[in-house]
This record gives structure tokens, C-alpha cells and sequence, in this order.
């Protein structure tokens, strides 16, 4: 689809579900037969409860799996879009969770694409899945994989029971719906 | 009157590294406390161990030395061999002094070092995030015992100070919680003991603080608090398990 | 089907699949998730997971259920490697097959959690007491570490060796997709030697001393016949763009995937690079770099510590071309941009 080589840091604070979408994300990337690393920051840097991993999905073998500079970036809260807006590589993309981060000194530079995911899943009764909404956002504005594929690796992730994985389901289609009328 | 919640000068202005809940601060500010009222701080060598409490040359004011991981008794028996006329304390946790550093521990009680281990056990291992500790109790889900600690093939927690009693060179020993205000008075009682011990030149002294770790025990800090009281307490003797014979105590 | 998994997480499996029934450890970041995961798999299979008291425990553990016949794992990261040295040298002299991972992290002392491959002299030249090595295999990519834990168990159950498993931080926490293919395994004997109980069979002594010096020499010299014969027979490397090039890299582990994308990024620009990567750091694989020695007009060496491995490279291209080094230390690692700077600035001139 895009460009060969595609670099993902998704963030925000434990209990958020950051590590989970950049699975699902690794796991899409697999499913479409590309090379993926998905790489978790850990040890004290987890302390204070912040957390983010890091995704490469490329076309040709992955040298180092850390991501100093993303393309795409997801920041849940307010102290990962401190901690990573201006390591986002010019004409990248950020996407802000704007129920947890208010509006901030942005950069010109990038595309910031703020969304209150929070609500959007308290809509939907269940605030857990804002990470998930999110992940439609970024599906329907950044796509690096089809949607059918990603779809389907947060069906194979979250789908042990079937409420989940339709709520996951439900979460997802209103990310991508909310973001095409972004657009 | 008194103002309660005066900082003191036994320890610095670095905010705490520990999670919400979590007892190490209580346990700090007591020792720091000790070590400004017994007028310490520019006679003391602390010993930092590895653990979550490893940052804890950060906190007090006094100099200090950062161990590997269980070798903190060690470390502060060439200290306090260098220094004789040092206070040389240790702080560590379960995992450092129960587990990989049990030998030292065992081993400077038998030669009654003239130093003082403070021990914190939350029955986990905290910094590397929640696996089986020595002390972790039959039952316990942990990282590493994720169905539970099973007394068949892990064993039971090991009560540590109550096996230092049996010892003759460990000559004050008392286990104490931090989990109300009385507990944090009575704690403050025996740690002030502990250290006087060594300051008479008696032996070594050895200090068991039970502790909460929310984090890795999936619990909030309220339930922590319970988790301790109910779970823990009745696992481990409680009180001063032994104290000098000057005080009238026996080998308990 | 591909899975993705950790690396730490994928040894642990491979493991398993390999036989591996016994793990003896202590927690130690970066490499926890190993005992995580046999904690939560051996008893399925009927296996046994023991945390033990301390990593030298745990060696020792190791040492008695290698020396009863079993196949048997420990895994840790760099401290706790070096508390395990003295066993090290102990289940060479029983020769006692088994297998150890070392998940590299920033030292020296408690240092940090990031990856290195600063252990490389304590893994290859022997970090205990005496004339022996270990097999030590260097894993690139999460596939690989499964491919190499099993072929580790065969290896040290063949030559009654220990192997070791030289990982990082990264390889260690990292996912990428695996794949379990059964592994056909080598043709072994059974372990006669082994102390299991004496029925039916005259005894056995697994032991590391000898009393006399002249017992100690032929003891040695016979360890020192196997280490020939695995020198001669057990190099492995991978080349990567080396038919055509001028200069070449060496590097494993994490290291040489950053190498691998510096080398596409010079011969872009028409720079005719390649890259040796050492599969097995002891023995050091010799004779492949031998056989470039006349193609290539220069070495350089990347690793993730002061310089290590550039010793090695050193003594086998022996002055006949020069040996750059590059190197992050402290738990760092570098960019391919950076590696391939330093490597204009060292073997072109600067350029
Ligand atoms: C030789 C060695 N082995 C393992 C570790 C990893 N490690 C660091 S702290 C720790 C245990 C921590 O538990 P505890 O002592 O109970 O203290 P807590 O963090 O719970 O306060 C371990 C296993 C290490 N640093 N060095
Ligand atoms: S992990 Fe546990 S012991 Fe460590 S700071 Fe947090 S609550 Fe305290």
C-alpha cells in the first residue's frame, strides 16, 4: 500500500491497552506478509506507570526494532504527547486522545489529528476500548495495511469471548466512521 | 505544639520514585527521622540494596553505598570493619535479604556484626515486577507462580526474623508494620531500639517492616493496606522477638 | 502458522519442544519473561520450573540435573551471568551438557536494563577459572533464537558441553513472527556416563577434580581435543552482500540487523559493502572471514560495547587489511546512518 518501511510508537499510561493495539498492528502487518517487530519499552521506564511500544512494519528485513523517530504516533495522554511529539518525523502523522490531553503548543509540520476517543467509547458503554476507537482513527486517515486484514488481527487478538471481540468490532468501525467525517 | 509533618533533614527533597500505596516512603521517613533525632546523619553509612528501595541513596541525607543485588549485609560489614565508629545500616528488601543474600544475612547475624539490616517485606518481588518472593505466601499469585505458591514444590515463606532469634550474635529483633499510625509509632519505638544496639556495640540488630506493594499485588492502595492486614500479618511473628539480655531478654 | 512472540518467550518454547523438562532460574530484567513463561508452561507437560534462591543456585541446580542425565536450561541477564561463572567452569570439567541464556544488558556493575553485547569476553574467553569454553551461538532475530535453543540442547548433549545462548535486551523483549518447524536433531548416545542411579550398571561419578597433576594435564589435553574438534567442525557465520564487496562489517546478534540496513544505505551509494555475521561467537568462525581475506580491503567491527569481538577479527585477518571499530556502550544502540559515517571515516578517509 504505502510507503516500504513504516514506523509506529503508540503510548500512553498502563491500563490504556498502547501495547495491545501495537500488537494488533504487528500482527496485521504479518497477516499481510510483511516483516514486523513490535517492541515494548521496559524496566524502570514503565515506573510512574507510563507505558509505549514501538512498531516496525516493513517490506524488507527490520534492522533495529526501537523507534527513535515515527511516522505514525498515538499518544493516549497527556505526558506521552509531551514525551513524543516532536520525535514524529516532518509530514508524519500524531494522533492525540483530546479527552486526556488538552489543547497544546502543536507543531506545523506534522498532521495532529485530535480525537476525544474516551467518549466516543463511553458512548458505546465501555470506556476500555478507547485505544481500539483510536486504532479506526489511524486505520481511516494512515492506513498502512487493508482494513479486512486489520480487522481480522484484532479479531485473532481480543476475540476469545465473543461480547469482546464484537464490542472490539463495534470500537473499531466508530474510529474509522468519526475519522471519515474528519477527513 | 509540634507540627507532625515537618520534613526531615534525614532525608532530601527528591520525590519518591515509589508507586501510589506503597509503604517504602512510610519506612524512609521513619529511619530519616531516627537519623536527624539521634543526631546520625554525618556519622552514618547507609547500604542500598537492588529493589524497588535501590534509589534510596536519592532520599536519605547521609552517605551511602549501592550493593549488588544481596550482597548488602557484605558490603556493610567491610563498611562498618573499616569504620568501627560508623552507624552502618542496610536497607533491603525481601528478595535481596531473604533470598539471594540469605547467606550474608545469616552469616553477619552468626558473627554479631555491629550493624543494622532493615528489612521490607511485601512478600513480592517489586522492581522486576511481581514475581514469587521468599516470602510470598502459600497460595500467592505471582508472575512466577501464576497458579498460586504451592507449599509442595515452592515451599513456605520464610519467616526470617523469627529464625535470626535462634541466632546468638543477632541480638535485637523485631518484626513491625507500617499500616496505621500506632503501627508507624510502634515501628519508629523499635527502630530507634535497633539502632541504639549498635550504637552500645552489642551485635547485630535486625529490623522486619512488612510492606505493601499494590502494583504487583493488582490491588489498590486501600486494598493493599487490608491485604497486608489480613493476609500477611498472620504469616509472620509480630513484635520484638528478641532483645538484649541487658534488657532482661532471654534467647526468646 | 506464524506467531508472534518475544524473543525471551520463544526461547522458553523452543526449550520445551526440545525436551527441556528442568528450568532453574532467578528473575532478572531483561530476561524474566523466560522463567515467566516455563512457570506457567512446564506443568503442563510435566515439567518442573524452580525459582531458585540466586543465579548461583540456580547454576548449580543446572549442574545436578545436567549430571543425572536431563535436559536442563537456566536463563539470566548479565549480572546474574557473572554469578554463575565459577558453575560455568564446573560443568565444563564434569562435562555436564546444558544450556544457559544470557539476555546482555547494560555494565558494567547493576548498570542498566538496555542491550549490550558487552558480555562477549566473559562468553567466549571463559569468565571462570581455567582453560575451557562454552559453545556460545549468537541469535539475530526472534526465529532465530528458536532455531538455536534447539539445536543448543543437541550440541550440548553431543559434545557434553555447555552451551550458551548469547542474547540482548532487545532480541530478548522484542516480537516478531516464529515458526516451530520440527527439527530432525542429531543422532545422540545415550548418556551412560550419566549419575542416575546405578541399576543394573556398575556406578557412575560425575565429578570436576582430578588429584594428580598429571591426571590434570591428560584431562586437560583430552578438553582440549573436543575443543579442536568443535572448533573445526562447529563454525557457523552468515554472509550478507559479500560475492561482490570491497569492504565488509562483522557484526552479530542486534548489532548486524542495524548493520545489515547501514549496508543497504552504503551501496545505495554505490559503495560495495557486505556484512559477516558470526552465528557462533566461540568458536569464532575463522574460516569463513579467512576465506575473504584477499577480496576484502578492510574489516570493521560494530558492536554494542568498547570493542570486544574486534580482537577476534584482529587476530584472523592478522595485518593483512586494516580492522575499524564502531560501538554504542551502556545500553544504547547506534543508527545505521552512524555506522555508516563511521565507516566512511575510518576505511575510506572520511569521505
Ligand atoms: C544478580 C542479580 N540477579 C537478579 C537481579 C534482578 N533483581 C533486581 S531487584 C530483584 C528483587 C527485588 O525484590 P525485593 O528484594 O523483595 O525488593 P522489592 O523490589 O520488592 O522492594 C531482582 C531479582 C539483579 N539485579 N541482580
Ligand atoms: S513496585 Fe511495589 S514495592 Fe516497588 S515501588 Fe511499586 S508498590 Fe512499592
Amino acid at each position: 500500500m504505502s510507503s516500504a518501511l513504516t514506523k509506529y510508537k503508540f503510548a500512553g499510561f498502563g491500563g490504556q491497552g498502547v501495547l495491545f493495539i501495537g500488537k494488533v498492528m504487528a500482527q496485521a502487518g504479518m497477516l499481510s506478509k510483511q516483516q514486523v517487530t513490535w517492541f515494548p519499552a521496559y524496566g524502570p521506564e514503565m515506573r510512574g506507570g507510563t507505558a509505549h511500544c514501538s512498531v516496525v512494519i516493513s517490506t524488507k528485513r527490520i534492522g533495529s526494532p526501537t523507534v527513535g523517530k515515527p511516522d505514525i504516533a498515538i499518544v493516549m495522554n497527556e505526558a506521552s504527547y509531551h514525551k513524543f511529539i516532536d520525535s514524529v518525523v516532518p509530514g508524519g502523522t500524531l494522533y492525540v486522545n483530546s479527552s486526556m490531553v488538552p489543547e497544546l503548543p502543536g507543531r506545523e509540520d506534522i498532521r495532529i489529528v485530535r480525537v476525544s476517543v474516551n467518549e466516543i467509547a463511553h458512548e458505546m458503554g465501555e470506556e476500555k476500548v478507547a485505544n481500539i476507537v483510536m486504532l479506526g482513527v489511524m486505520q481511516a486517515i494512515t492506513p498502512t495495511v487493508a482494513d479486512d486484514v486489520l480487522e481480522k488481527a484484532l479479531m485473532e487478538l481480543a476475540g476469545k469471548k465473543p461480547e469482546l471481540a464484537a464490542l472490539n468490532a463495534r470500537a473499531f468501525k466508530a474510529g474509522q466512521e468519526y475519522a471519515k467525517n474528519l477527513c | 505544639m509540634k507540627a507532625i509533618f515537618t520534613k526531615t533533614a534525614g532525608l532530601s527533597d527528591r520525590p519518591f520514585h515509589y508507586c501510589p500505596g506503597c509503604t517504602h516512603g512510610i519506612i524512609h521517613r521513619l529511619i530519616g527521622e531516627l537519623l536527624e533525632e539521634m543526631n546520625l546523619i554525618e556519622h552514618t553509612i547507609g547500604v542500598a540494596p537492588v529493589g524497588c528501595s535501590g534509589f534510596c541513596e536519592n532520599y536519605f541525607t547521609c552517605d551511602m553505598i549501592g550493593a549488588a543485588h544481596g550482597r548488602a549485609v557484605a558490603v556493610a560489614t567491610g563498611a562498618k570493619r573499616a569504620r568501627p565508629d560508623r552507624f552502618i545500616f542496610t536497607y533491603q528488601g525481601d528478595g535481596d535479604g531473604a533470598s539471594i543474600g540469605l547467606a550474608e544475612t545469616m552469616s553477619a547475624a552468626a558473627r554479631g556484626e555491629k550493624i543494622t539490616s532493615i528489612f521490607v517485606n511485601n512478600c513480592i518481588y517489586g522492581m522486576t515486577g511481581g514475581q514469587m518472593a521468599p516470602t510470598s505466601l502459600v497460595g500467592q499469585k505471582t508472575s512466577t507462580s501464576p497458579y498460586g505458591r504451592d507449599a509442595a514444590t515452592m515451599g513456605y515463606p520464610l519467616d526470617l526474623p523469627k529464625v535470626l532469634t535462634q541466632i546468638e550474635g543477632a541480638v535485637y529483633v523485631a518484626s513491625v508494620s507500617v499500616d496505621s499510625p500506632q503501627a508507624i509509632k510502634d515501628a519508629k519505638k523499635v527502630l530507634r531500639k535497633a539502632f541504639q544496639v549498635q550504637l552500645d556495640g552489642l551485635g547485630y540488630s535486625f529490623v522486619s517492616i512488612l510492606s505493601t506493594c499494590p502494583t504487583n499485588w493488582g490491588v489498590n492502595p486501600v486494598e493493599a493496606l487490608e491485604w497486608l492486614q489480613t493476609k500477611m500479618k498472620p504469616h509472620f511473628a509480630l513484635g520484638e522477638l528478641k532483645v538484649p539480655a541487658t534488657e532482661g531478654g532471654s534467647e526468646a | 502458522m506464524a506467531l508472534l512472540m518475544k524473543g525471551n518467550e520463544a526461547i522458553a518454547e523452543a526449550a520445551i519442544q526440545a525436551g527441556c523438562r528442568l528450568f532453574y532460574g532467578y528473575p532478572i530484567t531483561p530476561s524474566t519473561e523466560i522463567p515467566e513463561y516455563m512457570a506457567k508452561k512446564m506443568k503442563a507437560v510435566g515439567g518442573t520450573y524452580l525459582q531458585a534462591e540466586s543465579e548461583i543456585a540456580a547454576i548449580y541446580m543446572v549442574y545436578g540435573a545436567g549430571a543425572v542425565g536431563e535436559r536442563v536450561m537456566t536463563g539470566t541477564s548479565s549480572p546474574g551471568f557473572s554469578l554463575m561463572q565459577e558453575g560455568l567452569s564446573f560443568l565444563f570439567a564434569a562435562e555436564i551438557p546444558c544450556v544457559i541464556v544470557d539476555v546482555m544488558r547494560g555494565g558494567p556493575g547493576l548498570g542498566g536494563l538496555g542491550p549490550t553485547q558487552a558480555d562477549y569476553f566473559q562468553l567466549t574467553k571463559g569468565g571462570g577459572h581455567g582453560d575451557y569454553h562454552a559453545i556460545v551461538l549468537a541469535p539475530f532475530s526472534v526465529q532465530e533464537m528458536v532455531d538455536l535453543t534447539k539445536e543448543a540442547f543437541d550440541l550440548a548433549d553431543y559434545y557434553r558441553n555447555l552451551v550458551i545462548i548469547a542474547a540482548d535486551g532487545i532480541l530478548g523483549q522484542m516480537m516478531e513472527p516464529v515458526e516451530f518447524p520440527p527439527v530432525a536433531g542429531r543422532k545422540l548416545e545415550p548418556k551412560t556416563w550419566a549419575a542416575s542411579g546405578a541399576e543394573g550398571r556398575p556406578k557412575n561419578n560425575v565429578l570436576s577434580y582430578y588429584l594428580t597433576p598429571e591426571l590434570g594435564e591428560a584431562e586437560n589435553l583430552r578438553w582440549g581435543e573436543k575443543m579442536s574438534r568443535i572448533k573445526e567442525t562447529e563454525q557457523r557465520f552468515v554472509e550478507y552482500e559479500m560475492e561482490d564487496a570491497d569492504y565488509a562489517f562483522v557484526a552479530f546478534g542486534t548489532s548486524s540487523r542495524i548493520t545489515e540496513t547501514a549496508v543497504d544505505m552504503l551501496r545505495e551509494e554505490g559503495i560495495k559493502v557486505g556484512l559477516y555475521r558470526p552465528v557462533t561467537l566461540w568458536p569464532f568462525p575463522e574460516k569463513g572471514l579467512t576465506a575473504r581475506l584477499n577480496q576484502i580491503k578492510g574489516w570493521m567491527s560494530i558492536e554494542l560495547s568498547a570493542g570486544q569481538m574486534v580482537d577476534d577479527v584482529k587476530l584472523v585477518v592478522n595485518g593483512k587489511a586494516p580492522v575499524g571499530f564502531y560501538g554504542r556502550q551502556g545500553g544504547m544502540t547506534p543508527e545505521p546512518e552512524e555506522v555508516a559515517a563511521a565507516f566512511k571515516a575510518q576505511l575510506l578517509g572520511g569521505e
